[in-house]
């Protein structure tokens, strides 16, 4: 992927703000997947299987959630919906901060097999926000794409920066987030950082409609 | 998807480096030759023999790594390494345990001491990695029995499920521990209030972690502020402490020296002398007391270990 291909691409000020939306969801993915394990820990151990159960419900939630997100955008694709996605995303995340303890604690009494304990926790915790955040990339490319012969360029260049934002995401967690702030305030930090990307995003999206009138 | 694909390489750059290290190390070593290798869910484990020692090691090579548990061929009962020795040395704050916990095979060195000492002793050992058991049972006469059962668990899973039970233990030993990784969530403020609720009023936790780094610190911080005073067992030439910690108050250093002479010969064919170990007994603090106490949320432990 060379830069002049994925500067044509940034060629407005939209396509540069769903770029760094994308970039960022894909971060906090995989920041939250890498954050399970040691969520998960206290109750569940840290066998093989506990990080097993929390690859398969990230793999799973996210496939529902491309396929969910491609449904949406079929019907009127538009800015302010996307950042709905990202501000339902921060919204979701909420739970796994305010009652995660209370939910393994209840988990962890009412099953006894530690493989199913924290596959059954990872769906509770993990399914929503993720499934939401795996609407974030067919959208993106939905928003991007204006004819379908630069379809895939455009889709693989969505897929480079979100998964490099995973990338990222995966290593500034395990090698430096851990060792300055608190899980849970690493979580909270997400949800803001969700929460923001979904404000600039609706009302980017509102001025674009403020502004269709006019040049209509 | 970024995990995943981490773990396919580092299993690929694994198999390779196993592929082609044991002929390079065998040349070199002579006499120390491999017996075992295998590959468990969770890590490399080697069986080495010299002339003198059997060894298991968590690594890949013979020649990097440390030796997690060794026993001599000639007397199974001599400690091979201070650390062993180090523990027994808890026997005096509690020197009668009706039931032992150990988090951690190994070889089952410590198994075989307590067993030996304690005859009617109920002991239980939580080992995570099934492969590390069968190799304990094969090269290094392990044996679960009626007095001696073996848990294929994670260490904090069986302590809480055992105090859901109420059970209590007198010894909760802690060896899970070697310089590669260290499970993060088996050194938390939580873990060890966890561990408290299984001793009864006169039992004892006893650690073996680690000397040096960061870690040493924030870990005898934590220790501190679940359990108050500690004695922290440490000898120069190891990388091993001890940490001892009870409910009750420590005993003193006078009570120490009479336990150590009641105790008399009873741990010379493991080659401890008792009252030569008080000398390592350390009761005051001398780790960074400013160091930020591990908790659930917040143990990067083995980032603080390099």
């Amino acid at each position: 992927m060379s830069s002049s291909s994925i500067a044509s691409i940034a060629s407005s000020r939209r396509n540069i703000l769903v770029l760094c939306l994308a970039f960022i969801s894909g971060f906090i993915i995989m920041a939250i997947e890498l954050l399970g394990g040691r969520i998960l820990a206290p109750y569940f151990g840290s066998s093989i299987y506990v990080w097993g159960s929390i690859i398969t419900v990230f793999m799973l939630s996210l496939s529902i959630g491309y396929l969910l997100g491609g449904r949406f955008s079929l019907h009127n694709p538009r800015l302010s919906l996307y950042g709905c996605f990202f501000a339902a995303a921060a919204a979701l995340l909420l739970p796994l901060v305010l009652w995660g303890d209370a939910i393994m604690e209840a988990m962890f009494l009412r099953i006894e097999d530690p493989r199913y304990g924290s596959l059954v926790v990872s769906m509770l915790l993990f399914f929503l926000p993720t499934a939401v955040m795996g609407m974030i990339a067919p959208y993106s490319v939905r928003l991007l794409v204006v004819d379908h012969e630069r379809s895939g360029h455009i889709a693989g260049t969505l897929y480079f920066i979100s998964t490099l934002g995973s990338a990222l995401g995966t290593l500034a967690t395990s090698f430096y987030m851990v060792l300055w702030f608190e899980v849970n305030q690493i979580l909270l930090t997400m949800s803001v950082m969700l929460a923001l990307s979904g404000i600039i995003a609706i009302s980017a999206g509102r001025k674009v409609i403020k502004a269709a009138p006019v040049s209509i | 998807m970024t995990i995943s694909l981490l773990r396919c390489v580092a299993a690929a750059s694994t198999l390779l480096l196993t592929a082609l290290l044991p002929a390079a190390a065998s040349a070199q070593s002579g006499t120390l030759n491999t017996i075992h290798q295998e590959k468990s869910l969770y890590r490399n484990i080697l069986v080495t023999e010299d002339d003198v020692r059997r060894c298991m090691r968590f690594t890949i090579t013979e020649l990097g790594g440390q030796n997690q548990s060794c026993h001599s061929l000639d007397n199974p009962d001599k400690l091979v390494f201070p650390y062993a020795k180090m523990v027994l040395t808890s026997l005096l704050v509690q020197d009668n345990p009706g039931r032992i916990l150990i988090i951690g095979l190994g070889g089952g060195t410590l198994v075989h001491t307590y067993s030996t000492l304690f005859p009617q002793a109920e002991i239980v050992v939580a080992e995570i990695d099934e492969a590390v058991v069968s190799v304990a049972e094969e090269y290094f006469d392990y044996k679960s029995t009626d007095k001696i059962k073996t848990v294929t668990e994670d260490g904090r899973l069986y302590i809480k499920r055992a105090s859901l039970r109420n059970e209590k233990f007198d010894v909760v030993i802690l060896d899970a521990f070697n310089g590669d990784y260290i499970p993060e969530h088996l050194m938390t403020a939580e873990f060890y209030e966890e561990v408290k609720k299984l001793l009864p009023a006169n039992g004892m936790v006893v650690a073996n972690t680690f000397s040096s780094s960061r870690l040493y610190s924030a870990e005898s911080q934590t220790y501190a502020q679940v359990f108050g005073k500690i004695f922290n067992i440490r000898m120069a030439n190891t990388g091993n402490r001890i940490i001892v910690a009870s409910q009750q108050p420590l005993p003193d250093k006078a009570t120490l020296e009479q336990r150590a002479a009641a105790m008399g010969d009873r741990l010379l064919k493991f080659d401890v002398k008792p009252a030569e170990m008080i000398q390592y007994i350390k009761t005051e603090p001398d780790w960074d007391t400013e160091e930020r106490v591990l908790t659930d949320q917040y143990s990067p432990v083995n980032q603080l270990n390099n």
